[in-house]
Parts: C-alpha cells; sequence; structure tokens
C-alpha cells in the first residue's frame, strides 16, 4: 500500500515536469504546425544553466536560478526562432529538420561543457523533509514540483484562455492565414510562443534537476515523452498536455516497478492506442 | 532515372570502377569505407523510396535498420544458421515495416514523422531497456560472417564484394521500381493525393506498399550492418541514426537514384575522416544538417552549383538577381 502511494506522489510529480515540458511543446506545435525536435535540448540546456547557477561557485538561490535560467532559454529560444526558423517560414519540413540538427548541436556542445558525468544538485535546503499523513511520507520537494505545476498550468490557462493575448494565440492556432487578415501579428506570436515554450522547458529542466538529475542523453529521453503526450491529448491543447502529462507520469513509474524491462514501451501503448481510434488526440480538434 | 539518362558508357566505367576497386585501392581501411559507403547507399536508397518518391519523411527508419541487425543478431547467437538467421530478420523487419506503416499512414506530412520518430524510440527503447533480450546498452556480438557458396566473407575484399553484389540489385530493383506503373503512382500520390484518390487509385494502399518496399531494402541494410560491424548496439536504433540516413537522402538531391549513392559517399566519408581527428561528429552533423537546411535546401550538388554561380557573379559585378530559392 505505501509502495502504492509513493508511487502515486512520484508520479504525480513527474506528471508535473511532463507538464512543463509538453505544454510549450504543444502551443508550438498548435500554432506553428512544427514539432520542435529541440524541446527536449531546451529542457536539458535549462536544466544544466540552472545546476551550473547553484554550484557552489554561484550558489544561486533555487527559484532564482529556475528563473535565470528559463530567461536565457527564452532568450535563445527566440534568437532561434526570429533568426533561423524564421527563414524557412511556411516550409514545415526543413523547419522540423532545422530544429532536429539545432538538437544535435546543443547535445554536443553540452557533453563539451559539461562533461558526460551526471550532474545532480542537492534538493533546496527549504524544501527538504517529508510530510507524514496516515502513516505515509510524502517528500516535500514531489509536491512543491506538483504545486509549481499546477500554478503554471492555471497561469497558462488564464492567459490563453482569458487575455487577449491567449485571444491571439488560440485564433492563431485555429486559423493562422485569417488572423493574419485581422490584423494578428501571427510571426510575432510565433517568437513569443517558442520562446515561453523554451523558457517553460528550462523553468522545468531546472526543478527537476534535483528529482532527475542532468546528463547527457536527458534530451532524447525527454523529446519523446512530449511528442506522446501530445500525441496523447492533441496538439495545441493545453489541457490535453496536461492530462497526457499525468497519465504518461503514472505509466512511467508504475511501468518501472512492474514491468522494468519493457517500462519504456509501455508509455507508447497509449500513444498508439489513440492514434488507430482518435488520430487527432484526446482533447485535440481535427486540424484543417 | 538520371542514371539512365547518364550515357551507357559512364555507367559502364562506373560499374568497372567499383568491381575493380579492391585492385586499385589495395588498402583494407579504405576497401572497408568502400562496403561501408555500398551499405550504407542500400539503405538511403531504401529511405529515399518514401522520402523522395512518397513524399513521406520518416524518421524511424534507424528503428527497422536496427531490428534486422539484432534480429539477425540474436538468431545467429541462439546458434541458427546463416541462411535461418537472415530469413528471419527480413521477415521481422517486413512485418515491422507494416506495423509502422500501418500506424504511420494514419497521418502524413509532419504527422507521420512525428509518429516515425515514435515507432522508432519503440525500438531504441527495447534494444536499450530489454536487457534479458537484447543484451542492453552491451548490445551483441556477431562471431561470424557467412559464407555463401563455400565462400568466406571474412576477408575486406570478399565483403566488399557481397556489398557491392546486394547493393547492384537493390540499384536495379530501385530502377525498375521507380519505373514500374507502380513507381509513377506512388510520385502521383506524392504530389497528388487528392487526385490520385479521385482516380481511384487506393492511396493509402500504394503508400503502405512503398513503405514494405522501403523496410525490406532497410532490413537488407541493417544485416549488411551487423555483418561488416560484426556488432550490433542499441546507438545503432537512436534517432542519430535515422537522422543520418536522412541526411544521406536530402544532401544528395531526394527522388533521384544516383543522390542517396551520393549522400552516403559523403556522410561516410566525411565521419571516417572527422572522428579520425574529433569527436564531435554529432556536432558536425548537426551544423551540416543546418547548414544544408537553410542554405542548400535543394540537396548540396545542386545547391553547390547555385552557390558557385551566385558568387562567380558576385565576382564579375554583376548583380545575382533573385538569390533566395522560394522552394
Amino acid at each position: 500500500m505505501t509502495l502504492w502511494l509513493t508511487l502515486a506522489v512520484n508520479s504525480i510529480a513527474l506528471g508535473g515536469l511532463l507538464f512543463l515540458l509538453s505544454a510549450g511543446f504543444s502551443l508550438i506545435f498548435g500554432l506553428m504546425r512544427i514539432p520542435n525536435l529541440m524541446h527536449g535540448s531546451f529542457f536539458m540546456l535549462g536544466a544544466y544553466f540552472g545546476v551550473t547557477l547553484l554550484d557552489n561557485r554561484i550558489g544561486m538561490n533555487f527559484w532564482a536560478a529556475a528563473l535565470v535560467s528559463a530567461l536565457a532559454m527564452a532568450v535563445i529560444g527566440g534568437l532561434v526562432e526570429r533568426f533561423l526558423l524564421r527563414r524557412l517560414n511556411g516550409q514545415e519540413l526543413p523547419q522540423v529538420l532545422l530544429t532536429l540538427g539545432l538538437s544535435f548541436i546543443i547535445a554536443d556542445v553540452c557533453l563539451m561543457i559539461w562533461t558526460g558525468d551526471p550532474w545532480q544538485p542537492p534538493t533546496p535546503d527549504h524544501l527538504r523533509g517529508v510530510l507524514q499523513v496516515a502513516g505515509v511520507y510524502f517528500p516535500y520537494f514531489r509536491l512543491v514540483i506538483v504545486l509549481v505545476a499546477v500554478v503554471i498550468a492555471v497561469a497558462l490557462w488564464l492567459m490563453v484562455d482569458w487575455t487577449r493575448l491567449g485571444a491571439m494565440i488560440r485564433a492563431g492556432v485555429d486559423d493562422a492565414p485569417i488572423a493574419r487578415v485581422v490584423g494578428i501579428k501571427v510571426s510575432q506570436l510565433f517568437t513569443l510562443v517558442f520562446a515561453l515554450g523554451a523558457a517553460l522547458a528550462a523553468f522545468g529542466g531546472v526543478i527537476g534537476a534535483p528529482y532527475l538529475s542532468v546528463y547527457p542523453g536527458l534530451d532524447a529521453e525527454m523529446l519523446p515523452l512530449a511528442l506522446i503526450v501530445v500525441i496523447l491529448g492533441g496538439t495545441g491543447s493545453l489541457l490535453g498536455a496536461l492530462v497526457g502529462s499525468f497519465l504518461i507520469g503514472f505509466l512511467y513509474n508504475f511501468g518501472q516497478a512492474m514491468f522494468p524491462d519493457l517500462a519504456y514501451v509501455i508509455l507508447f501503448l497509449p500513444m498508439l492506442l489513440v492514434l488507430v481510434l482518435r488520430p487527432q488526440g484526446l482533447f485535440g480538434r481535427v486540424m484543417t | 532515372m538520371s542514371w539512365m539518362n547518364a550515357p551507357r558508357w559512364a555507367t559502364g566505367v562506373a560499374i568497372a570502377l567499383l568491381i575493380t576497386l579492391p585492385f586499385w585501392v589495395g588498402n583494407p581501411y579504405y576497401i572497408n569505407v568502400a562496403s561501408q559507403i555500398l551499405l550504407f547507399a542500400v539503405f538511403a536508397l531504401a529511405l529515399n523510396v518514401l522520402v523522395g518518391y512518397g513524399g513521406l519523411v520518416s524518421l524511424g527508419h534507424a528503428g527497422l535498420f536496427a531490428m534486422a541487425g539484432y534480429a539477425g543478431a540474436l538468431m545467429l547467437d541462439a546458434g541458427h544458421g546463416h541462411l535461418a538467421a537472415d530469413l528471419t530478420a527480413i521477415a521481422v523487419t517486413v512485418l515491422a515495416s507494416a506495423v509502422f506503416g500501418v500506424l504511420a499512414l494514419r497521418s502524413t506530412g509532419i504527422g507521420f514523422l512525428m509518429i516515425t520518430l515514435a515507432l522508432g524510440q519503440i525500438v531504441w527503447g527495447i534494444a536499450y531497456r530489454w536487457q534479458s533480450l537484447t543484451n542492453g546498452d552491451n548490445g551483441v556480438n556477431v562471431t561470424t560472417r557467412p559464407a555463401p557458396f563455400g565462400i568466406s566473407l571474412a576477408s575486406a575484399d570478399n565483403f566488399y564484394f557481397a556489398t557491392l553484389l546486394v547493393f547492384l540489385v537493390a540499384l536495379i530493383t530501385m530502377a525498375l521500381f521507380v519505373r514500374s506503373p507502380f513507381g509513377a503512382s506512388l510520385r502521383g500520390t506524392r504530389d497528388q493525393a487528392r487526385r490520385m484518390n479521385a482516380l481511384g487509385y487506393n492511396v493509402w494502399l500504394i503508400r503502405l506498399v512503398a513503405f514494405l518496399f522501403s523496410g525490406f531494402w532497410t532490413g537488407v541494410a541493417g544485416l549488411l550492418f551487423i555483418y561488416y560491424n560484426q556488432f550490433i548496439s542499441p546507438q545503432v536504433a537512436a534517432l542519430q541514426t535515422s537522422a543520418e540516413a536522412l541526411l544521406m537522402v536530402i544532401s544528395g538531391g531526394t527522388a533521384t537514384l544516383l543522390g542517396p549513392i551520393a549522400g552516403a559517399a559523403i556522410v561516410v566519408i566525411m565521419k571516417n575522416v572527422v572522428s579520425a581527428y574529433v569527436e564531435r561528429w554529432n556536432l558536425v552533423l548537426g551544423v551540416i544538417f543546418v547548414a544544408i537546411i537553410t542554405f542548400m535546401p535543394e540537396g548540396l550538388v545542386p545547391g553547390s552549383v547555385r552557390l558557385w554561380k551566385l558568387a562567380w557573379r558576385a565576382m564579375r559585378g554583376r548583380p545575382a538577381k533573385a538569390a533566395e530559392p522560394s522552394a
């Protein structure tokens, strides 16, 4: 019983991280119609920035480090969109392949700078300890990850559904050419959403670092997870990303515990089912 | 069919050069590089059936390539003969291609790319995590090369000849495939899927058959690979391998027969040269990818010609007209 509860908490924590990763991926995909194959790299690079800032030589506060790293990735993401992807505007395939090429570059540069050894920053002091409820221990840090993910999910939802900017993003997702016609600067939205997605992924990378640690290959591990979540949930749908993230979080942890050999494969099963039965995803709309 | 339009003597000379290669090259290292080029050319040709002629960009072909390799290696490891292992490997790969095809063809374009990518990752996941079956990160050794008709392929020369033979068969099959009515209908589904549908063609089935054909030759290339390397590890199934194969196709120019061969030669030679000096092959791969896509979207050979002409005009002081391609 305790084991299951612990697993459940871990699953929810991983789900929270996956949401931070895949919310941006989903928005970018919905708006720009391209799967950003460097999204895992944003997560990893952001996490590396974070562990560097947290390192004893700099010793930044945990949350400050996460924010600084997110800002840095927002700038990098914005530059990539503005100066590289923009050149290929409207050519989806070259854009996707460009992000793939950049992901290899980032992976190798990270290996050069941060070496092949894993980095795992300690859990920040004020978030250590456990919460004891009815004889079961919940580590605070896992709960905090979930809390942060929920706060960000609500903030994103408010932004997308209740602000002018959100309305413009939704218009761009639904029909970019018409959105242009009515005066929305869709190309600026592209830059903004790409930067936002990069920042969210980096933020997730930093707050996930004490839990997942950071190592070469983390990018290639996270990217397929974002892909599965978005295929499951439907592109451009935040609710889909949220539900998909927690589903995958649970599958990953329970699969790992019950069928360690096949855990990774089990992750893909719901994706295959959704593809066969409902190709637009659980919460996706049919795209034209 | 650029190579068919080429003068017959050019084709003859090229084949003569390939057949006599071990005699005028001599050094086994270079003969091995030539074998690598040929086996990856088979892989690139197979991928090009989908990418070039079908307009379906797959990022999961490393999964099929590795699946053939693993199936063959594991059969051999279990003590079966080469023939049984090879046939099983091909059968498994074609079957997997059918599954890949049925799932990925739920979609086209970017959706197809994403699904094949995810499917390729599943194969990687099995290779890496299913320790009891695949031996995980330690990989599987292939201790012997086959000896068809009593000729051992252990030496670099003999292995080269065997690879060349397979390569030529693949090339001829591809040429026939592309020239056949079926090839024309595949190109039709690439250019005008709706119109083909209206004409009564079963677009989905045409694409699926193309996928199976591509999967078959990918499997053959995968077998050549394990016999060449005599080892397979999960790295073979990784996204990098799919990306390398795709780079071979797009760098040489898609929808041609010569393009993927040239691309395979470029990538394999570059990989060998780069790896001899630095450990940064992935970085180089990424930079080439980005450079080709940004500056030469039509492929390396036509792209270099275009850029060269631009530079030439610029040097002679004439204004270059409309530098950016609209494609």
